[in-house]
C-alpha cells in the first residue's frame, strides 16, 4: 500500500517508491519536487520565503528559506544514496493572491529558487508558477510525476 | 518584544479588550446594514502558529473568501477577513436576496456588497484601536481573494515569516436571524506599530 506523506509550510519530506508526498494549498509558497529517477526517490520541500538573511526573529528554521531549505533536502536524499547528477527539479506555487501590484512574495519565491536550484547545478525539467490561484501538490515517487490541483484553473500533471 | 511569540499575558489582556469593543461595534454596525438583531460572541483571541491556522479554518483546501485591508498612516499593517460558505450565504441572502449556490456564482454585486462589509468591520475594530490609542490608522481599499484558504493565509504567513510564526486571530460568532454564523480576522500590525500600540495602552 503507497502511503501519502504530508509536506507542511516550511517542512519538507522524502518518500520512497511507491510512496507519494503531498503539500496543500501553495499561495505563495513554492514546493520544490526533487527526483532521482534511479533510485526512485523523491523529496518535496514546502518554501515560505526567498532569503534567510532577511530574518530577524534570531533563530533561523532552515526549511522556511530557499537559499537554505533545497541544499538540506538535496543532502537528505544524498544520504540515502541519490546521487547529485541525477536529481532533477519540478516546481510549482509562487502566486500572487491578491493580485498586489510590483513584485510579489510569489514571485521573489520563484527567482530565489531558479537561483539556488542553480547554484547546486539541479536541472528544472518542469514548472508551473505564478497566477493568482492557490495549488495542491501531489508528487509520485513511483515515476516522478507531479500533479497539480486548483480550485478555479483544473488540475494538471507536469 | 521581538517576535509575536513574546507577547506577554498582560499585553494579550489588552489586545482582548480590543476585541470586546470591536465585536461590539461590529454587531451595532451590522445590525444595521442587515436590518435585524445582531448579536456577537466575546470574541476568542488566538496567538497561533501559520502552520496550524489552516486546519482551524477548516483545512488547507477549503475554499473561503479572503479579503485584504492594509492598515497606514501611524500603524502599518493589515487586517485579513477569513468568510466561508455559510457566512457569505446568509450575509448576500439578507443583503441582495442573492441566492449563493457556489462561490463561482456571486454576482459582481455581491463581491462589491462583500467588500463593503468588510469595510464596515474593520473599521469597527480600527475605529476602537485609533481611539484608545489616539493613532491615525488609514485603511485601504478591500482586496478580494476567492480561493483555497491555505493559500490565502500564504500572504500574511510570508510578511510576518520573518518576524515568527505566530499571528494574531480574532474568532467572532455573529447571531442573527436565529443563525450562527462564524467569521474569522487576521489582525496583523508589524512590531514596530505593535510596540507603538502598546506603548500608548501603558502596557509595555
Amino acid at each position: 500500500m503507497a502511503e501519502c506523506l504530508v509536506v507542511g509550510i516550511s517542512d519538507q519530506k522524502v518518500a520512497r517508491k511507491p510512496d507519494k508526498l503531498v503539500s496543500y494549498a501553495l499561495g505563495s509558497c513554492v514546493g520544490i519536487c526533487l527526483y532521482d529517477k534511479v533510485l526512485q526517490v523523491a523529496g518535496l520541500a514546502h518554501i515560505l520565503l526567498p532569503d534567510s538573511k532577511n530574518n530577524v526573529s534570531g533563530s533561523i528554521n532552515v526549511y522556511k528559506y530557499a537559499d537554505t531549505a533545497i541544499e538540506r533536502l538535496v543532502q537528505h536524499m544524498e544520504a540515502l544514496g541519490c546521487q547529485r547528477s541525477r536529481i532533477v527539479a519540478k516546481i510549482s506555487g509562487g502566486a500572487n493572491m491578491f493580485n498586489t501590484p510590483g513584485i510579489s512574495v510569489g514571485d521573489k519565491n520563484v527567482e530565489a529558487v531558479r537561483r539556488e536550484l542553480a547554484r547546486l547545478r539541479i536541472k528544472i525539467v518542469a514548472e508551473d508558477v505564478g497566477g493568482n490561484y492557490g495549488r495542491t501538490l501531489m508528487f509520485d515517487s513511483e515515476n516522478g510525476m507531479l500533479e497539480v490541483r486548483s480550485l478555479s484553473h483544473g488540475n494538471k500533471i507536469i | 518584544m521581538n517576535g509575536y511569540a513574546n507577547i506577554g499575558e498582560v499585553q494579550k489582556d489588552v489586545i482582548r479588550e480590543l476585541g470586546n469593543i470591536g465585536a461590539g461595534n461590529a454587531a451595532t454596525a451590522l445590525a444595521s446594514l442587515l436590518n435585524d438583531k445582531v448579536e456577537i460572541s466575546v470574541p476568542n483571541l488566538k496567538f497561533i502558529d501559520i502552520s496550524e491556522i489552516s486546519d482551524i479554518l477548516g483545512g488547507p483546501e477549503k475554499e473561503v473568501v479572503g479579503i485584504l485591508v492594509r492598515m497606514t498612516d501611524d500603524v502599518d499593517g493589515m487586517l485579513i477577513y477569513i468568510m466561508d460558505y455559510h457566512f457569505v450565504k446568509h450575509l448576500l441572502g439578507s443583503l441582495l436576496n442573492e441566492d449563493v449556490q457556489a462561490f463561482s456564482g456571486i454576482s459582481e454585486i455581491g463581491l462589491s456588497a462583500l467588500k463593503e462589509v468588510s469595510n464596515i468591520l474593520s473599521g469597527s475594530y480600527v475605529n476602537a484601536l485609533s481611539r484608545l490609542t489616539s493613532l491615525d490608522i488609514r485603511l485601504s481599499l478591500p482586496e478580494i481573494a476567492i480561493d483555497m484558504v491555505g493559500a490565502i493565509l500564504n500572504f500574511p504567513a510570508a510578511v510576518v515569516g520573518e518576524l515568527g510564526d505566530k499571528l494574531l486571530l480574532i474568532e467572532e460568532n455573529f447571531i442573527a436571524s436565529g443563525n450562527s454564523i462564524q467569521s474569522h480576522l487576521l489582525l496583523i500590525p508589524n512590531m514596530q506599530s505593535l510596540h507603538e500600540i502598546m506603548k500608548r495602552l501603558g502596557v509595555e
